[in-house]
């Protein structure tokens, strides 16, 4: 049975194509539906429909519809092998625009759970689904923050560790500003107070993260109650200076400014158990990151490769299994007929001929099984099998 | 036999030196850690056995039972992927001194001491001990001050190269004194116990611990916290290694 890929992605596509064949999940699901043995994977970055049994022309004509033009010249159509080699890829992280992102692999669950797949998209799945947890846990590639908000949050916790219970104090409601304060959040930090020129601003966004609302002269008088300071204000001049940080404190001060120009003076960071990273760290921060995980890249692909040749053995093997099971049952219908002729032989007796003759069985066919799936895992399984049914008279269909 | 357990003991922490250095064989640094110790608790054992008591009384063989507390220490607090680090300033360490036991006579069969077994125990167990728990805390100092060196200087790769968090490894360094410092009152008020029975002076290691306990119990009684305490701890180590290593001659 074929396995067939067809599909659009940031590779190939612009964001105005992308956007007209991105379907929600229920969408995707029905898609898959209408075309048979098929799963639709849809998210921001690609549309592509796995499909068992059917070349993809239909796939290809549903997602031309949908973009409301002709994909011929973008769309990539994969078989077999090379469409689930895409498929590990994509599992892994390694075919999205950050490397290892984790959000494409909860993508393709959903996708796989929301269609009804018969048995090889079942199986290529399943397997792309383990790949891309392996790769997460065996290699480094998803450990490193791959954006600015996320960096700021990661160095908090080199700081102090877990964050949960330490306070911050957010000055400025731009949107990186709002973004860092989540990732923050996330990790258990509580967003204690925010201020902002405007008082709605603040107010407003304060009350987002359950925090209260200061303004841009409260600032310094709080520096002494909080962990982690995350400035991004459009303010022109140094919002705080080295004579706002009280001098006698028990914890580190941990101060993230993203704004430009900036709104910490650089000589805070000369003050003792107080650190300072502003944009430009963040962003060499992040760059060093991404190059750890292009690193990490190489190794996951190592690891796709190896399951796609298990994925590749596995199909070969399904050459052989009609012949290996109408041995098998040949096998048995002999014995027992044999069996059959000693039908008067006491209860006990004939169990104990059962189970040797069925052990002789076991034994005897063992060999030729290993051997025959062997065959097919190095491509030559379908002479094997039609010297098996030749040699043995099987009338198995072909 | 405690000949023949020497030398898996040795590998197992050599091998475990080795591999630290590398993020990609952390997992069989910690199990060159487990074997070795566990060879070398084996050898303590046979050693304990044919002397029928305490047979840790010489240099040598207090550099010995000084190892195993070591390693077993690690063991406890730091054996993990993050604490790579610890096992690399560890380990090699162990391996030196386990080397330099040997060379000493420290890991054959032993001699049993004049002393009582009980005192022994006491004095030397809780002592080394000590020192042990000193070692570790003073390698936790040393990453403290690695990372906070990378956080003042901005590292790029600071979250590439991931250590345990400044707050936790400041906590983990003041834990590991606190409890080895209560172990060096004990070992140290026995060592006085009997100086006063003999009626002999203090020599130059008791001295020196005398010195390192002091600068411990400022550290804890003062609460120091971040840098001061990382610098602190790491002087009173430079004692403990006065105390172990130059001025042992001394005392045994």
């Amino acid at each position: 049975m074929t396995l067939s890929l067809v599909g659009v992605s940031h590779h190939v596509a612009p964001v105005e194509l992308r956007e007209r064949v991105a379907l929600p999940i229920e969408r995707a699901a029905s898609l898959a539906r209408t075309l048979g043995d098929a799963v639709c994977l849809s998210t921001c970055n690609r549309t592509e429909v796995y499909l068992a049994g059917d070349d993809g022309t239909r796939a290809l004509s549903s997602l031309e519809e949908l973009a409301g033009a002709p994909l011929r010249s973008v769309a990539y159509r994969l078989h077999d092998d090379a469409a689930a080699l895409h498929l590990f890829r994509v599992s892994a992280g390694l075919d999205s625009l950050i490397p290892g992102e984790s959000e494409i692999l909860g993508q393709v669950r959903a996708a796989f759970d929301a269609a009804s797949p018969g048995p090889l998209l079942d199986r290529v799945f399943r397997q792309a689904l383990q790949l891309g947890k392996r790769v997460r846990t065996e290699t480094a590639i998803a450990e490193s923050p791959a954006s600015v908000p996320a960096a700021a949050a990661a160095l908090a916790a080199q700081v102090f560790g877990d964050l949960t219970g330490r306070k911050v104090l957010l000055v400025g409601a731009g949107r990186i500003g709002e973004l860092a304060a989540g990732n923050l959040s996330a990790r258990g930090a509580t967003i204690a107070y925010v201020a902002n020129r405007s008082a709605e601003g603040a107010a407003e966004l304060a009350a987002r993260f359950d925090g209260s609302a200061l303004t841009l002269d409260d600032v310094a008088p709080k520096l002494g109650e909080v962990d982690v300071v995350l400035t991004s204000t459009s303010a022109p001049g140094f919002l705080i200076r080295p004579k706002d940080v009280p001098a006698r404190r028990r914890h580190p001060l941990f101060f993230i400014d993203i704004a430009v120009p900036r709104d910490v003076d650089p000589s805070v960071h000369e003050l003792d158990g107080c650190f300072l990273y502003d944009i430009d760290d963040l962003e060499a921060v992040v760059s060093e990151t991404l190059e750890g995980r292009r690193a990490e890249a190489e190794i996951a692909e190592r690891l796709v490769a190896l399951e796609t040749e298990r994925f590749r053995e596995w199909r070969a093997s399904l050459d052989v299994v009609p012949a290996i099971s109408s041995l098998r049952a040949h096998a048995e219908r002999i014995r027992a007929a044999e069996l059959a002729r000693f039908s008067s032989l006491p209860d006990e007796e004939r169990q104990r001929l059962e189970a040797v003759t069925a052990q002789i069985l076991a034994k005897l066919l063992h060999e030729p099984t290993v051997r025959m799936k062997q065959a097919a895992a190095d491509g030559d399984g379908e002479t094997h099998a039609e010297a098996l049914r030749r040699l043995f008279g099987l009338e198995e269909p072909r | 036999m405690a000949e023949l357990l020497f030398w898996p003991a040795l590998l197992g922490y050599g091998e475990a030196a080795l591999a630290y250095a590398s993020p990609r064989y952390t997992r069989f640094a910690t199990w060159g850690v487990r074997i070795g110790w566990l060879a070398q608790t084996a050898l303590l054992a046979v050693q304990a056995v044919r002397v029928e008591g305490f047979p840790w009384s010489t240099w040598a063989g207090s550099l010995n039972l000084f190892v195993w507390f070591t390693v077993g220490a690690y063991l406890i607090w730091g054996c993990q992927q993050r604490y790579r680090l610890v096992g690399l300033t560890v380990m090699p360490l162990a391996v030196g001194l386990f080397i330099a036991s040997r060379v000493g006579g420290g890991t054959t069969a032993g001699e049993r001491s004049h002393y009582s077994n009980l005192f022994l125990t006491i004095h030397v167990g809780s002592v080394l001990a000590a020192f042990a728990g000193f070692t570790l805390a003073a390698s936790l100092a040393t990453l403290y001050l690695l990372e906070e060196r990378r956080l003042q200087r901005r590292s790029p790769d600071i979250l590439r190269l991931k250590l345990p968090s400044l707050v936790v490894l400041e906590k983990l360094t003041v834990r590991t004194i606190a409890v080895s410092l209560p172990l060096l009152t004990v070992g140290l008020a026995a060592g006085f116990v009997r100086l006063r029975e003999e009626g002999e002076g203090i020599d130059a290691l008791m001295a020196a611990t005398i010195v390192a306990w002091l600068v411990y119990a400022g550290l804890l009684a003062l609460r120091m916290t971040g840098r001061r305490t990382a610098k602190l701890a790491l002087v009173g180590f430079a004692l403990v290694i006065i105390a172990r290593v130059v001025l042992a001659g001394s005392h045994f």
